[in-house]
């Protein structure tokens, strides 16, 4: 125990607060205290008092044998977190949670969230969130862990009244019924031998099947480069899902959540890895029940030997999206990306050689090998390669996911598959990649939407989250909002990001936008940041002032 | 700089910066690299010495193929590597980052806090005045801690203070908390810093590049007239520091690079220097008035001119060598003796001794290592023949397996102690056994808390498991040491399971932490007082020492044995002879050789037989044999156990002249104060605890009329019938070097050109030997080390039913022993403003008190009052008090029983009562 100073700085003792510990032992259990479990260990804190006091923190810190300032820094990092200072009161009862992403501020977040404030019920408090990935439902409104899609004021209330404030089991399709179609067959193929590393890593280069998740690298390739890598090795999937207008990883996961388990685990078995760590994003909450459940009827019944397979929680931080905050992350500290080199592949978790794969790259592993290289690579359009998820929001008859050939143009998406443009809304642009990859003119709807095609455009497809805007909308409105939201979720390490999110915001919020100071400060951004998180946040701005200068007008 | 050799050996890596080739080394960053070539490239959050960040994003460079920019001080160059740090594309960046962060500072502008603030550097060298961009919300300032002034409207975030409290000190206090433009510098759990548990040592403050951690009061933008380079006066470790002066008076302090601390110092360093300015300063010699009798009480020292009358230098130095002199011809040489300094200089060391030797011809001169690590150094004498520590403490940060026994460096050697912790970071096992766990536990592989006194049996229960399990070093055994199978035999009552319940510590771990030393490559002993403040001191020293002998674990790099000495110059003090067994260099007086040289180089007949330790001198002036006795820079009357008995014997002395800075407490009983030198206001050589020579510079002139050191014991010794003149302290320290064989090769010149010199250098041009015992040769008769096996004995008074409590007495981190300098100054004394008794909650709880309540401590020789503090590193039954305080002096306390070798008392261990405490009548307020 470090003596500490009261006040005008004399030295006071500082004695354990052992109710706070014994609290702290009684959650904790027989777990692990190293600490990659803090994370864990506050989110068990955060679950059981709605809050964290400095008394627990402090009790934490003991427990887990960490300096003080560490466990309050990790704990403060992360927004789900409630650290409340000394004498400061707890949050209120019951959290209601609205999203003012992207789709959701265009489907009317903030007269939703002056609505809901006007209440003025001491026992709920509301709070302005990042995307929570339904934006085909968009405005969402989360009360407690229960997500109400397209909130209104009145669906809102009658889940607090009724204290409906879990969230829902989604139906999936179970271990059982999984099995019972044909599920974990190429899996037990792989182990038993049917199949050879080298040919199911060469099979995934064929397909040229690229990381979903947003940055594209070619899967089969990465596993190619893992299993030249020294053991041991390990395996984290991304299931952090948080890039603005984004939601295919949960659309998957809670239909059909074994698929992804699958093929992470013949990518276990190809690249010879020793532990699978999943990290699903903490406002998946029924997701993670659903996890949860089907990760314990698999270790209940295996269909072989598995490896350890650790499933963490997020706790609302778009950052950990990255793979190598991810990574950060999951050793129980905040989430700052590493500066690269050295790669994930070669130091990634815990020091080791890590295959950091999106959710969905996974999902696709065991299609891919029962029905062939070919039969992914052939389904692309205007000359591009395989399928895509396009997770569609906005102005459209059918938000949804739409599974479609990779290349496909927006016009095409959006007649083909979106059921055309609401009525009385007229093609004015789009998002082609989540908030970070920029905004297109519905000029430029014939542009194949795919890796490499939007560069040239200074925009990227990412993790294909369209979100389709109207002549009602305004794209200096949506590059606001998306500045505002890397603004929030920087994590704060380097000067263009943190600063620059900050200092773009004020510029954008003018009337009158400095447009060469914007690109003096958008060139340091994306030349100087870190991650890509620093890196990407000009292009909204940019794109904003290329392709809309009416708008500026 | 001269070409390092092994550089030459090395793969060079050739690439372009800027258009031109370039060489790197291999390990050097693309930042180090152009540095090493007057390349400047702006960086913010690089600071040299520390792990690089990379997040300020101020060294941007281009790569030739790579998509976004890198950081030079991150990044290694690879073979023809293409790298731009002054393209159009490089500079956008580099200026937008300044450009970017000024908009945030006070006023968008220059750093009113500090005066060369690395980000104005930049701003004034881009010429970017006029940041274009709004100024963030600005937080508030934070001036709660007494040394430091925190305003974070000046932070930049680039996380350096984090690295320096973390990584560099390793004291865990700063975090950087919340994200994103939020993102704050927090102490603890985001308390202010004065609240937090921040040491004060302000490293963070030197780190800081922008002024947004200062020294408080602004004393940072003052600009200096003068830097002197000079060291700290406070603990062995030996910082190297610098005083930054103006119109006399020391306006701040910087750690400098030196070999014991690379710029680190501790809050005593770095923020306790200001008590050489306090105005209870002593400036005018003084003489007790006629009237004013000698009693046993303490003399308040706003009171003093009732009891003493100013007096001019001519008149106080003839009173004092004349009373001097006159018990030297009426009872003769032996009844005077002369307590000499540890924290003055070798050169005032040397002439002190020189003259209590030559001029009062008595060998009754000694100083404070009796009451430190006598014990320690008789047993090291007794078994290697040599005293001194075996290894560096930077050498033993080195090694696998670090043992640290009765020691709490982080309060005593703070910066040492950052160092272990550095180690245990990078994974060397740190094992402490000591009976009160301190921070330094947080570190620790295995914290052994051993009931206090219990060392020998556990010790011999290490050495029994490493003897069964055979993993003693048999060949080292053999062919470099004595005596083994009597240890063995001995050793044989004590099986860890027989001690275990003892010394409350379980067998299994006994055994564990003997496996692990014994096993490890590389392995150090560090020890402290809690070992050799005992009447079995030199038996705990003489089982430590056999521990390394038997295992191998000394004479190599990384092992050895350290007794963590104390005080800045108590190594030097023995060194030079401030000793009454031994001469200058540990030759021993009763040795007709040894005396014979010094008779010559003295050029004096000598007293044959060996003089009184300070306790025994204490008991000579009961008994009346010791009359008169010349104090230079010690405080007997705080320091001394059983203080009524001590301070009895100080009052009942003919003649005390006490030479000092302050109105001390052993002033109390004085016939003369002669008003000295504080350490900033002299030159001279220190000597650390690792054998480093270490040249001290004045920065400063002494106040009023005080005079060096040097000059007064010159004075002293002519009027007492000796001729010397040296002209200063480089002329003391050329007869040093004739005196003391280990520092023959040291010059005056090359201190001041190295500032450092390692001993053994025993011929000028040597480079010093930091490791000694190499290849297992000892400076013992037959050149082996001897095991000297020990018995347990118990504390020499145990606790019974008349007192069932164990005291004992410590030391705190910002307190310097008597607390002559700190209780003087500000920050110091208002981090820690008066006793306090540590006890264990439990205890606390048996008298119904609470942490803050008075509790009185009795004892068989005295009895005093305190509030109290509750401490859970203190085991149940203990109370440990600091020896600082006056007005609850634990000294008072304490048992003068000594440990037959060391001769030093046992400060560790006594029984004492203890009762609640009212406020009126159980304390001395002391006036302010």
């Amino acid at each position: 125990m470090k003596r500490t100073r009261g006040k005008k700085g004399r030295v006071e003792g500082r004695t354990t607060p052992h109710k706070a510990l014994a609290d702290i032992r009684d959650l904790l259990g027989d777990e692990p205290r190293s600490r990659d479990m803090l994370i864990e260990h506050l989110h068990k804190l955060q679950d059981s008092f709605g809050h964290i006091s400095n008394r627990h923190i402090l009790a934490l810190a003991i427990e887990m044998e960490l300096p003080m300032a560490e466990v309050y820094e990790t704990a403060t990092f992360y927004h789900h977190f409630d650290v409340i200072k000394p004498g400061g009161d707890p949050p209120p009862r019951l959290t209601v949670r609205v999203c003012d992403s992207l789709t959701c501020d265009m489907f009317g977040a903030k007269q939703l969230v002056q609505e809901l404030e006007s209440e003025k019920d001491k026992h709920v408090r509301i709070q302005h969130v990042p995307c929570v990935g339904r934006c085909n439902a968009a405005p969402v409104a989360v009360v407690g862990m229960n997500p109400i899609e397209k909130a209104t004021r009145e669906k809102v209330f009658t889940a607090i009244q009724n204290n409906e404030t879990e969230a829902e089991l989604p139906k999936c399709i179970n271990y059982k019924e999984y099995l019972d179609k044909g599920g974990y067959q190429v899996l037990q193929d792989c182990i038993t031998g049917k199949h050879d590393r080298d040919n199911i890593i060469q099979i995934l280069e064929d397909s040229s099947l690229r990381g979903l998740g947003g940055a594209g690298f070619p899967a089969g390739r990465k596993w190619r480069i893992l299993r030249d890598q020294p053991q041991p090795r390990l395996i984290a999937i991304n299931i952090d899902e948080g890039e603005p207008g984004t939601f295919k990883d949960r659309y998957y996961l809670e239909r059909d959540p074994h698929r992804f388990i699958e093929g992470t685990l013949i990518a276990h078995w190809a690249i010879e890895a020793d532990a699978i760590y999943i990290y699903l994003r903490d406002e998946y909450a029924g997701c993670r029940k659903l996890l949860q459940q089907e990760l314990d009827a698999l270790r209940q019944d295996p269909p072989c030997d598995l490896p350890p397979i650790y499933l963490r929680r997020g706790a609302g931080a778009y950052i950990c999206g990255e793979e190598s905050a991810m990574i950060e992350s999951i050793e129980g500290k905040k989430g700052m990306p590493r500066l690269r080199p050295p790669y994930v592949a070669q130091i990634g978790l815990f020091g080791r050689p890590t295959l950091e794969q999106n959710m969905e790259t996974m999902h696709w592993v065991r299609d891919i090998i029962e029905k062939g290289a070919d039969w992914f690579a052939s389904q692309g359009r205007n000359g591009r390669k395989g399928l895509r998820s396009f997770s569609v929001s906005g102005r459209v008859q059918k938000p949804g996911v739409h599974l479609a050939p990779a290349g496909i143009t927006m016009r095409e998406l959006i007649d083909e598959y979106c059921g055309g443009m609401l009525p009385g809304h007229k093609f004015y642009g789009y998002f082609p990649g989540g908030a970070s990859g920029g905004i297109l003119p519905a000029s430029l709807g014939d542009v194949p939407l795919d890796f490499d095609t939007l560069q040239p455009h200074g925009c990227f497809i990412g993790s294909a989250a369209i979100v389709v805007l109207s002549n009602k909308d305004s794209a200096r409105a949506m590059a606001l909002n998306a500045m505002r939201f890397f603004e929030d979720e920087s994590c704060g390490q380097c000067t263009p990001c943190r600063v620059g999110t900050a200092k773009a915001v004020k510029l954008m919020e003018k009337k009158d936008w400095n447009q060469p100071l914007l690109e003096e400060l958008a060139r340091a951004m994306e030349d100087a940041s870190i991650c890509g998180l620093g890196q990407a946040a000009p292009n909204p701005l940019r794109c904003a002032i290329r392709y809309f200068p009416k708008e500026f007008e | 700089m001269a070409a390092n050799p092994e550089y030459l050996h090395e793969k060079m890596i050739k690439f372009t910066l800027n258009g031109e080739a370039i060489d790197a080394f291999g390990d050097e960053t693309i930042l180090e690299t152009a540095r090493r070539h007057g390349i400047e490239i702006p960086t913010l959050c690089y600071l040299e010495g520390y792990r690089p960040d990379g997040n300020c994003r101020a060294c941007m460079v281009e790569i030739k193929g790579e998509r976004v920019l890198a950081p030079a001080c991150c990044r290694k160059p690879t073979e023809n590597m293409e790298v731009s740090s002054d393209n159009e594309r490089a500079l956008h960046s580099q200026k937008m980052v300044i450009e970017l962060l000024l908009a945030d500072m006070p006023q968008q502008g220059k750093s009113p806090y500090k005066l060369n603030s690395e980000l104005d550097q930049w701003v004034n060298k881009f010429g970017i005045y006029h940041p274009r961009f709004h100024q963030r919300k600005q937080p508030r300032p934070d001036l709660s801690h007494p040394a430091m002034a925190v305003n974070l409207d000046a932070c930049i975030q680039c996380t350096r203070c984090v690295r320096a409290c973390r990584e560099e000190q390793v004291n865990d206090v700063i975090g950087y908390a919340f994200r994103g433009s939020r993102s704050e510098i927090v102490f603890d759990m985001g308390e202010p810093m004065g609240e937090s548990t921040c040491v004060g040592c302000g490293e963070c403050v030197q780190a800081c590049p922008t002024g947004a951690l200062m020294p408080a009061k602004n004393a940072g933008l003052v600009e200096p007239d003068k830097k002197v380079e000079s060291v700290c006066p406070y603990c062995g470790v030996g910082c190297l520091l610098t005083f930054n002066v103006k119109n006399n008076f020391i306006q701040y302090v910087d750690g400098r690079d030196g070999p014991s601390n690379h710029g680190r110092l501790c809050v005593k360093g770095r923020y306790g220097f200001d008590y050489v300015h306090h105005s209870d300063r002593l400036t005018t010699p003084l003489i007790r008035k006629t009237d004013a009798v000698k009693t046993p009480v303490l003399i308040d020292p706003l009171e003093m001119h009732k009891y003493f009358r100013e007096a001019s230098w001519d008149e106080a130095l003839d009173f004092a060598a004349t009373g001097l002199r006159s018990i030297r011809e009426n009872q003769g040489p032996q009844a005077l003796a002369g307590f000499g300094c540890a924290k003055g200089s070798n050169e005032e060391a040397y002439l002190f001794q020189k003259l209590v030797r030559t001029g009062f011809g008595t060998n009754n001169v000694d100083h404070c290592t009796r009451l430190c690590h006598a014990s320690s150094v008789a047993a090291l004498l007794e078994t290697i023949g040599s005293g001194a520590v075996s290894n560096q403490v930077a050498d033993g940060t080195e090694a696998e397996v670090i043992l640290l026994v009765g020691a709490r460096p982080n309060d005593n050697h703070p910066v040492a102690a950052t160092f272990m912790k550095n180690a245990a970071e990078r994974g060397s096992k740190l094992i402490i056994i000591e009976p009160y766990s301190s921070e330094m536990y947080l570190h620790a592989s295995h914290m052994l808390k051993l009931r206090p006194g219990t060392d020998v049996l556990l010790l011999n229960g290490m050495i029994h498991t490493i003897i069964t399990e055979d993993l003693h070093n048999k060949e080292f055994i053999e062919q470099h040491t004595d005596g083994f199978e009597a240890l063995k035999k001995t050793v044989e009552k004590y099986p860890p399971e027989k001690v275990a319940p003892l010394c409350g510590i379980p067998p299994e771990t006994i055994k564990e932490v003997a496996r692990i030393y014994a096993t490890a490559k590389t392995a150090i002993i560090f020890w402290g007082m809690g070992i050799s403040q005992h009447i079995h001191g030199t038996d705990n020293a003489r089982c430590l020492i056999s521990l390394a002998l038997m295992t191998g674990q000394i004479g190599r790099p990384s092992t050895g044995l350290h007794p963590l000495r104390g005080q800045n110059n108590v190594q030097g003090a023995s060194d030079v002879g401030l000793i009454p067994m031994v001469y200058p260099d540990y030759q021993p007086v009763e040795s007709a050789e040894v005396r014979k040289k010094f008779e010559a180089l003295w050029g004096t007949k000598l007293d044959p037989n060996a003089g009184k330790t300070v306790v025994e001198i204490m008991h000579a002036i009961h008994g009346g044999e010791l009359n008169g006795l010349y104090i230079m820079g010690e405080n007997p009357a705080m320091s001394d156990p059983n203080l009524n008995h001590a301070r009895e014997a100080l009052a009942m002395l003919d003649h005390l002249v006490v030479q000092d800075i302050f109105f001390t407490e052993t002033c109390s009983y004085a016939d003369v104060i002669l008003p000295a030198s504080a350490f900033p206001e002299k030159t001279g050589t220190f000597t650390n605890t690792d054998r480093r020579v270490q040249l001290g510079r004045q920065a400063i002139n002494p106040p009023g009329d005080a005079r060096q050191d040097l000059w007064i014991i010159q004075e002293i010794a002519n009027r007492m019938g000796l001729d010397w003149d040296y002209s200063g302290p480089a002329d003391v320290f050329a007869e040093i070097r004739q005196a003391v064989p280990s520092l023959g090769g040291m010059t005056w010149e090359r201190l001041e050109e190295v500032d450092s010199l390692t001993y053994p250098l025993t011929k000028e041009g040597d480079p010093g030997q930091p490791i000694i015992f190499k290849d297992g040769i000892f400076p013992t008769d037959d050149g082996k080390g001897r095991f000297v096996p020990v018995d347990y004995i118990e504390a020499a008074e145990l606790p019974d039913n008349k007192y069932p409590y164990i005291f004992v007495t410590g030391r705190q981190l910002e307190h310097w022993h008597t607390g002559t300098m700190t209780r003087h100054s500000r920050v110091l004394d208002a981090i820690e403003p008066g006793p306090c008794i540590m006890i264990n909650p439990a205890d606390l709880d048996q008298f119904d008190l609470k942490s803050g309540d008075m509790l009185v401590i009795e004892s068989r020789r005295g009895r005093i009052a305190a509030t109290t503090r509750a401490d859970e590193h203190m085991q149940k039954g203990v109370v440990m008090m600091p020896f600082t305080f006056s007005e609850a002096a634990a000294n008072l306390i304490s048992n003068d029983a000594l440990d037959p070798f060391g001769k030093i008392p046992e400060f560790k261990f006594c029984a004492v009562r203890l009762k609640p405490g009212q406020r009126a009548d159980d304390i001395i307020q002391r006036k302010k």
